[in-house]
């Protein structure tokens, strides 16, 4: 069994590859239902605690990680002091660096300037991100920034018109869709990731994720996520060299 | 006055919900600069990544945010685990997975009270 990694094995993408075809698997994308769900629920929250809409949905541009906003709008909605929702926002948006840093490696070629994967980084959410390392082994690599950068865009236009949309369905929602909206997107990340896994380290990873994560959170460990990502990935890519080293010991003698 | 009051909001947005996220980005951007796909740090920051994304999940079924939190807990694991199921069963389809775990949820929240 090769490690999984031969790109050339998998299919190319039906729909072409740089900035259109971005945006194409952005519109036939799971995560367009997942990210209109969860944006609905977003401006109808920005509706509900008296931000303009023009406000709320800057939010969605500029902020672009739900998590984050959901946190800013009802922190200031609830007249938290600044500081303290600033602190709040930081450390929810922690885990965008490690994300970043796994995907950028994968658009770039070596001529790609660093400015050039700016808006790619700012595109980056779980959403893009977990769609953006399925798809982008498929890409050809020059083709890459402008495919991220497509995915993102979709993706983005439409969290923003649901953000929109919510803001303005917000009296009339009924209870059990809003909560049916706010599964949707934790449902999604989970199959997603287990799609997704390929080596011992997505495993591991997945599994300590779910497991300490409420666990700490339950103990009142503070930076709870911070935690679980720190001894979650260390744990994950312990597992990784552990077997890399059995299978290599293996297929030495 | 007025006119700058109005405008409070947008500054805030800026100092307080833009600026503490997007330095996370931008500092990912740093750090990629010079990492080939392959390098061990790559598998690192993957990891990483999941383990909060998955952890993320975790907390949002134990201590569910909203109207979910009207929902008895055993109907958001199970539902879950339902979700999983129908994921695996028909044949690792995400959207099956999604939409049996959303339903099974909305099914025990009808069920079992909580609207």
């Amino acid at each position: 069994m090769p490690s999984g990694r031969s790109a050339s094995a998998t299919p190319a993408l039906p729909y072409g590859s740089g900035f259109l075809g971005g945006l194409r698997s952005g519109a036939t994308s799971i995560y367009m239902v997942v990210v209109v769900g969860s944006y609905i629920s977003i401006g109808a929250l920005g509706h509900d605690l008296g931000f303009p809409l023009a406000w709320t949905v800057l939010t969605t541009l500029l902020v672009w990680a739900a998590p984050a906003q959901v946190i800013l709008i009802s922190a200031l909605g609830a007249g938290a002091a600044p500081l303290e929702v600033a602190l709040a926002v930081g450390l929810s948006g922690m885990r965008l660096l490690p994300m970043v840093v796994a995907l950028l490696p994968l658009v770039k070629t070596p001529q790609t300037r660093t400015r050039d994967v700016l808006v790619t980084g700012h595109f980056t959410a779980i959403s893009m991100w977990i769609e953006a390392l399925r798809l982008l082994p498929r890409v050809p690599r020059e083709a890459r920034v402008g495919f991220a950068n497509g995915l993102g865009t979709y993706l983005m236009g439409a969290a923003t018109a649901a953000t929109i949309a919510g803001y303005h369905l917000a009296q009339t929602l009924p209870r059990l869709l809003v909560a049916g909206l706010l599964f949707l997107s934790p449902m999604s990340f989970l199959m997603s990731v287990v799609r997704n896994a390929r080596i011992t380290a997505d495993w591991v990873a997945l599994v300590a994720g779910l497991v300490l994560a409420p666990l700490l959170a339950w103990r009142g460990v503070g930076l709870d996520l911070m935690w679980t990502g720190i001894v979650g990935g260390i744990l994950a890519y312990a597992a990784q060299r552990l077997r890399e080293t059995c299978r290599a010991k293996r297929t030495g003698r | 006055m007025s006119a700058l009051g109005e405008l409070a909001p947008y500054g805030l947005l800026i100092l307080v919900g833009v600026l503490p996220n997007e330095a996370w980005r931008l500092l990912g951007v740093v750090l990629a600069r010079g990492l080939d796909e392959d390098s061990q740090i790559i598998v690192l920051a993957r990891a990483t990544a999941t383990a909060i994304l998955t952890g993320v999940v975790g907390k949002l079924v134990v201590f569910a945010p909203g109207a979910l939190a009207s929902v008895p807990l055993s109907v958001r694991i199970g539902a879950a685990a339902l979700g999983l199921a129908a994921y695996g069963l028909a044949r690792r389809s995400v959207l099956a997975g999604v939409i049996v775990a959303t339903l099974a949820m909305m099914a025990g929240m009808l069920v079992l009270g909580g609207i």
